[in-house]
């Protein structure tokens, strides 16, 4: 026999399959990792970058888990930004450009490394499925292949069709086939499947941009990195560059309008409203004269950029004329031109929180093909798609994060209780506990959990007990020692700061936003001798501890909303409760609900149409 | 006042088998005892069914035909044996065309206590339960007929006594109130809208918001949420009486006043029972207002501590109530007492919160000219007399002109304790965000307040979401690199 018996089998090395699979194989399970190209595992199809707003978070979680791309990307960033930094610290978010090939490699190094992950190199055509229980995966070359559990993380491959102006031809990516026969499977079994759309724009030969007309970006000098396990060594960086669209620009482009796959309706899948091309910005804010650009180098070694936010599916000679219209792009050659792509993908409403799906056990879905966009939240779902699978398999419980507790659990929540009706990306605003869930103590919300599940290993569950410890005693401390004013008012004085006139406890001067916990380190001889900021860890600590005494008061205030809120949270509703009996919910909320099955009242009440009068009367019916 | 909510508890705990069930339910819905008409409810799936069983008309055969939806139908309503009951009108309103949502029928019979018992019994005997306090208006707001804040309205209205408080109640339940928390909220999410941009959008090509703008709509916010904060005392007066304060010496003939007031108006007068007070309340309608009068224990120092424990009350009185009626006795207002009352009046006319009316009772018994009486009228004093009930009625245009004084230029009333607690949260929250803009907080810091802000308007009308933010981000703005 060409295959082991398998205990859970991969479609898909992207973002969410590579993560998938190790996850699962990390736990014990035997996997199959199955992709049509092994050469482009976890693939940047889009932009070279990982993190962001919110998505950074989410990196973070994920490594907090002991996931991979955290640790892929501080081993292959070529720039490290911590984004929002003058904000407070909910939103300060780490951003990497990343070398797009040394990314794909160091991801398939890593999955090379696990004892129990096979790999296999084909296209599945179709699920093998009996008694409504996923048995394996039917290829392309023929192949049987058995397992105890699928995971599907498809990604835009399903029937995939790429427009660029008037052309259109299948493929899951440019230079890519797409994937067919699984869908109409799916749909046999009763799936209901839809359309989406998302874009990618055009590459840019480096050699011929006049990088003198445009604005440089460089990288934080503070570099930290997505991992938990070490800090990132990055000697140097690359910049990325800040271009601007003009009126000239937009001219060419709205003469290649009628053209467009997306004005002449030849694309029925709907794309992301925070995402759009550069043509339906144009069109939508008519009264804008100017977009900005981002520039972003590809890698180390390469004279490719890719130009953030020209993203379009325009006839390609429209979109290198109007390229060149750019200051700084006038004699601009390029490699590829931008293009639309539209994907089936299946509305996430027909998954359990697990993701298994409803219809099929032991059968999981993962990334883009539950209608998300981005990396971030692809692998995100990857990780718990694979830790579910193999919990599953193993008669053990499931694995479900709260909202309270990471992004990770409000984004598959969302998925699950709302459903999608755009490719869905993250957002800090989605969270009702942002203050809660931030990138620098991802590692005290999830690490405990994934140690006890056996994921995390003992130097990430000893690095972050260390942490902790280092925090709990630096926060006594403060809130401990009395500074007398003879000590600190120099300080004060110094930073504008009002001075004292008699002792204060150092944490109480350490909430005025003008004294940093630096400050305070460097002026109070024990603690200069205890807290050596060269170490990463120690460095990480003590910023924890100033964001801990800094925002207390905020933190106590939104977990106070965020329970008043989430009263309803945990009463429980019984999966097998017949709601078309409740004949006073709206007729939408019964079929909805039936449909949904929520666990909690709290996930009814973010069911779109469940209104708030349904809710109180389930509130009232389960006697709350 | 908070009939709904208690409803809504008492279910919770005993009876939530009833609430949710969709059996057909039946109640005598006209005030309990003799009147001219009265009506029996039906409502539910069966109502048609049960009524039609009993029902003759040659117009029309209710088992074999389905009447019109909100038509009158003439008939016979007859018992068990074909004996006929009662002649009825009947109407129909079919779902969810109707006060519950459900298919409804009423019963429209003569007034006689046992007629309406008899139909009621036929009703029950042949498959309908009789509905609870308040389940009509439950299956109402189940069904989604109308949010929380009109589900207490309908409450309020059915327990409204004035003509000025069922005015209130009404355009509650029509959803006047609803409507203005709503357009808040919406003014709200606009502004968090903004800020949430330049939070989950820094990086890309977005504009800031403007600061001015938007100080200048949490200052609008403010005002609207202050003038909702302040028409609650007009409000919670219109809805259970203007309190009016009766003060006075002892012997200054309050009681008689009171009396004579109650009489010379005829109006209902109900005393409110089942209170511990000793102070006396009535309530009395004058010009379509409610006014609950409190009879107070005589003002004066006194050794007695039973007395001086009646007088404590009474300034407690003097502080619930909106107007002050101050007696005196002309007969007996010499020189310090005198002096002292006046001080003492003129020291309360400052408080902005109340109206004081100065009486100058026992005109019957004056000889001459009462002393201080140039001062009394430049004080505008009404003289009367309360034993021969003389000038009573320029009392009651100066409760009436009071009243006038007391009502908030603003439409819409707010007349709920747990709606004006809602409110002043959220005033509390808009305050925190401002104060935080001013010491240049983090935005995203100052976002927890207005979440707060949010929270407490949707409890309001019961919408509380947190995907319309980005909605509004979507619909409004350019973003996305």
């Amino acid at each position: 026999m060409l295959f082991d018996k398998y205990d859970i089998i991969v479609v898909g090395a992207g973002h969410s399959g590579s993560e998938a699979a190790a996850a699962a194989a990390n736990l014990g399970s035997k996997v199959l990792l199955i992709t049509m190209n092994l050469q482009t595992i976890a693939q940047m199809s889009c932009n070279p970058a990982m993190g962001g707003i919110a998505k950074g978070q989410i990196v973070r979680e994920i490594d907090a888990m002991g996931g991979y791309s955290g640790i892929v990307t501080d081993k292959t960033m070529i720039q490290f930004r911590m984004l929002n930094k003058s904000k407070g610290p909910a939103m300060w978010s780490p951003r990497a450009q990343s070398d797009r090939s040394l990314f794909s490699l160091e991801w398939r190094h890593q999955l090379e490394q696990l004892p129990n992950l096979d790999f296999w190199q084909d296209t599945v055509l179709g699920l093998i499925v009996k008694d409504n229980i996923v048995q394996g995966v039917r290829t392309s070359m023929g192949m049987e292949i058995h397992a105890k559990a699928v995971i599907l993380t498809n990604g835009t491959f399903l029937n995939g069709l790429i427009h660029i102006g008037e052309k259109s031809f299948g493929g899951g990516r440019m230079g890519d086939r797409a994937s067919k026969g699984i869908t109409e499977q799916l749909v046999e079994f009763g799936f209901r499947a839809s359309r989406m759309k998302t874009g990618t724009p055009v590459r840019v030969d480096g050699r011929t941009i006049d990088f003198n007309l445009l604005t440089e970006q460089k990288g934080d000098s503070d570099i930290r990195g997505f991992s938990f396990l070490q800090k990132p060594a990055l000697p140097k960086q690359r910049s990325c560059w800040m271009a601007y669209t003009s009126n000239k620009v937009h001219d060419i482009l709205r003469k290649g309008f009628h053209l467009s796959p997306m004005f002449t309706g030849r694309i029925d899948g709907v794309g992301p409203r925070y995402c759009p091309s550069i043509e339906d910005k144009i069109d939508r804010f008519s009264d804008k004269d100017s977009h900005q650009l981002f520039v972003e180098p590809e890698g180390w070694n390469t004279i490719e950029y890719y130009i953030n936010g020209f993203s379009s599916s325009l006839p390609d000679y429209i979109q290198l004329e109007a390229l060149r219209k750019i200051e700084g792009f006038e004699n601009a050659k390029i490699f590829r031109p931008g293009y639309a792509i539209e994907y089936d993908y299946f509305p996430p409403e027909q998954l359990y929180h697990t993701l298994e799906t409803k219809l099929i056990r032991n059968l999981y879905f993962a990334g883009q093909i539950n209608g998300t966009t981005g990396y971030e939240e692809a692998a995100a779902q990857g990780l718990m798609a694979g830790i579910n699978a193999h919990h599953n398999i193993n008669d053990r419980e499931a694995i479900v994060l709260k909202r309270s507790e990471a992004y990770i659990g409000v984004l598959i929540d969302d998925l699950i209780t709302k459903g999608v009706d755009e490719p869905y990306r993250m957002f800090t605003s989605r969270a009702e506990y942002r203050i809660l869930l931030r990138q620098d103590n991802a590692d005290q919300r999830l690490t405990e959990l994934s140690y006890k599940l056996g994921l995390a290993g003992e130097l990430r569950y000893q690095r972050m007990l260390d942490k902790k410890q280092m925090v709990d005693t630096l926060i006594g401390k403060l809130k401990k020692t009395s500074l007398s004013p003879d000590f600190i008012n120099t300080l004060l004085i110094e930073k504008n700061s009002a001075p004292i006139s008699q002792k204060q406890k150092a944490a109480s001067i350490l909430l005025r936003p003008q004294i940093s916990m630096h400050d305070l380190i460097n002026s109070i001889g024990e603690l200069k001798l205890a807290y050596n900021m060269e170490d990463y860890l120690i460095m990480e600590a003590v910023e924890e501890a100033e964001i801990l005494i800094k925002y207390e008061g905020y933190i106590a205030k939104e977990k106070e909303i965020a329970d008043k809120i989430g009263r309803l949270e945990d009463v429980k509703l019984r999966r097998d409760f017949d709601y078309h009996d409740l004949k006073s919910l709206s007729y939408e909320a019964r079929e909805k609900l039936s449909r949904i099955k929520p666990a909690t009242l709290g996930q009814a009440s973010r069911i779109s149409g469940v209104s708030p009068s349904d809710i109180s009367v389930l509130a009232v019916f389960l006697g709350r | 006042m908070h009939a709904f909510h208690d409803y809504i508890c008492k279910k919770a705990i005993g009876m939530q088998h009833h609430y949710l069930s969709t059996d057909t339910i039946c109640a005598i819905s006209t005030p309990p005892g003799m009147g001219a008409i009265a009506v029996i409810r039906l409502s539910g799936p069966e109502s048609l069914k049960l009524a039609g069983r009993f029902f003759r008309s040659p117009k029309i055969d209710l088992a074999k035909e389905t009447p019109q939806s909100h038509k009158q139908y003439f008939g016979k309503m007859v018992d068990e044996t074909g004996e006929m009951v009662d002649e009825v009108i009947i109407s129909y309103f079919q779902k969810p065309r109707s006060y519950t949502g459900e298919d409804a029928v009423e019963i429209s019979c003569h007034g006689s206590p046992y007629i309406q018992q008899r139909i009621l019994q036929l009703m029950l005997g042949s498959g309908a339960r009789l509905a609870e306090a308040g389940e009509f208006t439950m299956r109402a707001f189940g069904n989604g007929r109308f949010d929380l804040a009109q589900a207490e309205a309908v409450a309020d209205l059915i327990a409204s006594q004035s003509e000025s408080a069922h005015h209130l109640a009404i355009t509650q339940m029509r959803g006047g109130f609803s409507e203005k928390i709503k357009t808040l909220r919406q003014q709200l999410i606009d502004f968090t809208s903004l800020i949430e941009l330049e939070l989950d959008f820094a990086e890309e090509d977005v504009e800031f918001a403007d600061r001015t703008a938007l100080n200048k709509l949490l200052d609008e916010l403010k005002k609207e949420i202050n003038m909702l904060l302040d028409s609650f005392k007009a409000g919670n007066a219109i809805k259970n009486g203007i309190p009016v304060a009766i003060i006075g010496k002892p012997n200054v003939g309050k009681s008689t006043l009171l009396n004579a007031i109650l009489n010379e108006e005829k109006a209902i007068v109900s005393e409110i029972p089942g209170t511990t007070r000793d102070v006396i309340e009535d309530s009395i309608i004058i010009g379509g207002y409610s006014f609950r009068f409190i009879d107070t224990a005589g003002l004066r120092h006194s050794d007695d501590r039973i007395e001086s424990m009646g007088i404590e009350r009474t300034y407690e009185k003097i502080k619930q109530a909106s107007i002050i009626l101050y007696v005196c006795d002309l007969n007996d207002f010499k020189d310090e007492d005198a002096e002292a009352v006046l001080n003492e009046f003129r020291s309360f006319i400052h408080d902005k919160n109340k109206l004081f009316i100065l009486i100058g009772n026992k005109i019957d018994m004056l000889e001459e000219t009462p002393d201080h009486f140039a001062e009394m009228v430049e004080l505008e004093t009404i003289f009367i007399s309360a034993k021969r009930k003389e000038n009573i009625n320029l009392i009651s245009d100066s409760l009436m002109k009071a009243v006038e004084q007391l009502k908030v230029h603003t439409d819409t009333i707010v007349s709920n304790a747990r709606h004006f607690q809602a409110l002043k949260e959220a005033r509390y929250a808009l305050e925190s965000v401002e104060e935080g803009f001013r010491n240049g907080l983090p935005t995203d810091l100052a976002t927890i307040d207005i979440r707060t802000a949010l929270f407490h308007l949707g409890s309001i009308t019961g919408e509380i979401t947190n995907d319309e933010i980005l909605g509004n981000i979507f619909g409004k703005f350019c973003i996305g690199k």
